[in-house]
């Protein structure tokens, strides 16, 4: 009995083949059956009329795509977007970057000063943006009270009821939230930087400022741009700070396309619109990371 | 400094320097704990405030204008389904963490051990599968859900995480796999081990800071995540803390802001605690993963 076991063993063993399918069907079959389909589900739908009230799909080729071209509230979105996530994306790398230096560096208290800094990465973003709720208040605000206090103001500022103080409101809880993420990815690009680079060029007199810009930035390079495109990705589709903060407001002068894909397609049961709205992120999200990873490769190989 | 002569000036000034440097790092650490923090801050002092205290435009928000009182967590743990909602959390994450690993540590094993052809290119696409977003795939999920006959349950959160953590960990797992030596496991296999024994007593012990990095994403991943959770499950015994925690106390326009600050101090703490025992740990595994992957 013990003989044939372990020749079938040897044999499956040296058969790398077999054994890379073996051990990679599972999650490939996972992923085509529960993003894969859909995927493509998501596709049908946005070309379909199905609501939530009317589940039976109905053809109406580019219908729904016709109909969220010709809605101001879908280039509202479609804005916001892009300023959403390109002034998160800037504010996060910078200052992600300075914190993952700071953490990094050994100082007294350094476990407490991680600890209180990771707290808004760990915490649930739904749970931790309820918290800035109740900061921007428009009665109650502890900020207002502060700047009326030292005599800044004179009347409350309304954070989230004033169009562009809202996205400034939006944009700072989703930057406060991600920035220790964007921190501890960069203290392990740092972190990976040989140390007799550093200590070659310290011991060449290169100041501070010229290492950080002809050693490490160059180095770090690639995590930087991971970092930056997990970041964009997270932050391209990302509704939670929207939906819990403003919920699109005020008059969807905050809206994103993923909060008006769920207004549309969840609360407003316009399933054929909301699937329109939410496919039209895809195309931009691969242009986005194609043109990222092409930029690390290119940086590794130079 | 070879060959140069370091007089008295230049250590006055190396020193100086020095000097302003530690001061400089203080500085941007107390800064960032303040701008990271505050807000708990603001909601642990919130959390005591009675309502004639919270509600009162004059009063100084930053003190305590009348006695503290634990009625608002009291309220949070006995009148509303807080323990549930944090229990519900916890068993989804469990469970989602393990199918993650149980996913994604063959596949990466097979995409960086065993060279297939297609290893690279099938390593890039399961990255690109991360890029296809929750907000892309949750109205035709929660059909499938329903197909499924898994609406309103915890069990559907429980089948459809892994399609975020999973990416992201075959990715990560490959980069790390890579950076331990196939040597080690080749020596195994001469010494009479099988693959699969020189995998599970060789390699799994050298892979354990990037199963930590895997654990730790996955479950904060999975207990944050709000719109999958939020379009697929409505009652409340069957939600997890991001969903039923705004849903319970904020009814209408009333919000119970006392409760719903302290829930969330009780959860932010402890995750924080766990995550900081394991960050180096974290960072090693990332490193390795983001850098050479």
């Amino acid at each position: 009995m013990s003989a044939p076991a372990h020749l079938a063993r040897r044999r499956l063993s040296d058969r790398d083949g077999v054994l890379a399918w073996l051990f990679l069907s599972p999650a490939v079959v996972y992923i085509l059956a529960l993003v894969g389909l859909p995927f493509v589900l998501a596709i049908a739908f946005s070309l379909s009329d199905v609501t939530g009230g009317d589940p039976s799909f109905d053809w109406v080729g580019l219908q729904n795509f016709e109909r969220i071209f010709a809605d101001p509230v879908f280039w509202r979105s479609l804005r916001n977007t892009f300023v959403f996530t390109a002034v998160s994306m800037l504010l996060i790398v910078v200052f992600g970057k300075v914190l993952a230096n700071v953490l990094i560096a050994d100082f007294k208290g350094r476990w407490l000063v991680r600890f209180l800094v990771l707290l808004p990465w760990t915490t649930p973003v739904a749970l931790s943006t309820i918290t800035w709720l109740w900061m921007l208040d428009s009665v109650f605000s502890p900020i207002d009270w502060v700047l009326r206090t030292a005599g800044l103001i004179q009347t409350n500022m309304f954070w989230l009821g004033v169009p562009n103080l809202a996205m400034a409101s939006v944009i700072a809880v989703h930057v406060w939230r991600l920035v220790p993420l964007a921190a501890v990815i960069m203290m392990a690009g740092l972190l990976s930087i040989p140390r007799d680079v550093q200590e070659q060029a310290l011991v060449d007199g290169a100041g501070y400022w010229r290492r950080m810009f002809e050693i490490t930035i160059p180095l770090t390079a690639p995590v930087i741009a991971i970092s930056a495109l997990f970041g964009a990705i997270f932050t391209f589709t990302d509704m939670t700070v929207v939906y819990v903060l403003t919920r699109g407001g005020p008059t969807n002068e905050t809206q994103v396309l993923a909060s008006w894909a769920f207004f549309r397609g969840i609360e407003g049961s316009d399933i054929g619109q909301g699937a329109a709205i939410a496919l039209f992120l895809f195309p931009l999200l691969l242009a986005a990371a194609i043109a990222i990873l092409r930029a690390v490769r290119r940086m590794e190989i130079g | 400094m070879d060959g140069l002569v370091v007089t008295d000036a230049d250590r006055r000034r190396y020193a100086r320097r020095h000097r302003a440097g530690r001061i400089a790092l203080y500085a941007v650490a107390v800064v960032s704990a303040l701008a990271a923090a505050g807000p708990f801050v603001w909601a642990a002092i919130t959390t005591f405030k009675q309502d004639r205290d919270l509600y009162r435009r004059r009063n100084n928000p930053f003190v305590f204008n009348e006695t503290p009182t634990n009625d608002h967590i009291d309220l949070l743990f006995n009148r509303t389904g807080f323990a549930t909602f944090a229990w519900n959390t916890l068993w989804v994450g469990v469970l989602v963490v393990l199918i993650t690993l149980a996913l994604s540590l063959p596949a990466a094993y097979s995409l960086a051990r065993l060279d297939r052809p297609w290893g690279g290119r099938m390593g890039i696409a399961i990255f690109f599968v991360y890029l296809v977003p929750p907000t892309l795939l949750f109205l035709s999920l929660s059909r499938l859900v329903v197909a499924l006959g898994l609406q309103d349950s915890t069990w559907s959160l429980v089948v459809i995480y892994p399609t975020i953590t999973v990416p992201v960990s075959v990715w990560l797992l490959i980069g790390f796999l890579k950076t331990i030596p196939k040597d080690i496991e080749e020596q195994a296999m001469v010494d009479g081990y099988s693959r699969l024994g020189a995998m599970l007593r060789v390699v799994a012990p050298l892979l354990f800071p990037g199963l930590v990095a895997v654990v730790v994403f996955a479950f904060t991943l999975t207990a944050s995540e709000f719109i999958y959770a939020l379009a697929f499950i409505s009652p409340s015994a069957e939600k997890v803390i991001s969903t039923g925690v705004p849903t319970e106390l904020v009814r209408g326009d009333v919000f119970f802001w006392q409760s719903l600050q302290a829930s969330a101090v009780l959860v932010a703490v402890p995750i924080a605690l766990v995550f900081n025992l394991f960050l180096d740990r974290f960072i090693a595994g990332f490193t390795q993963g983001a850098v050479k992957g």
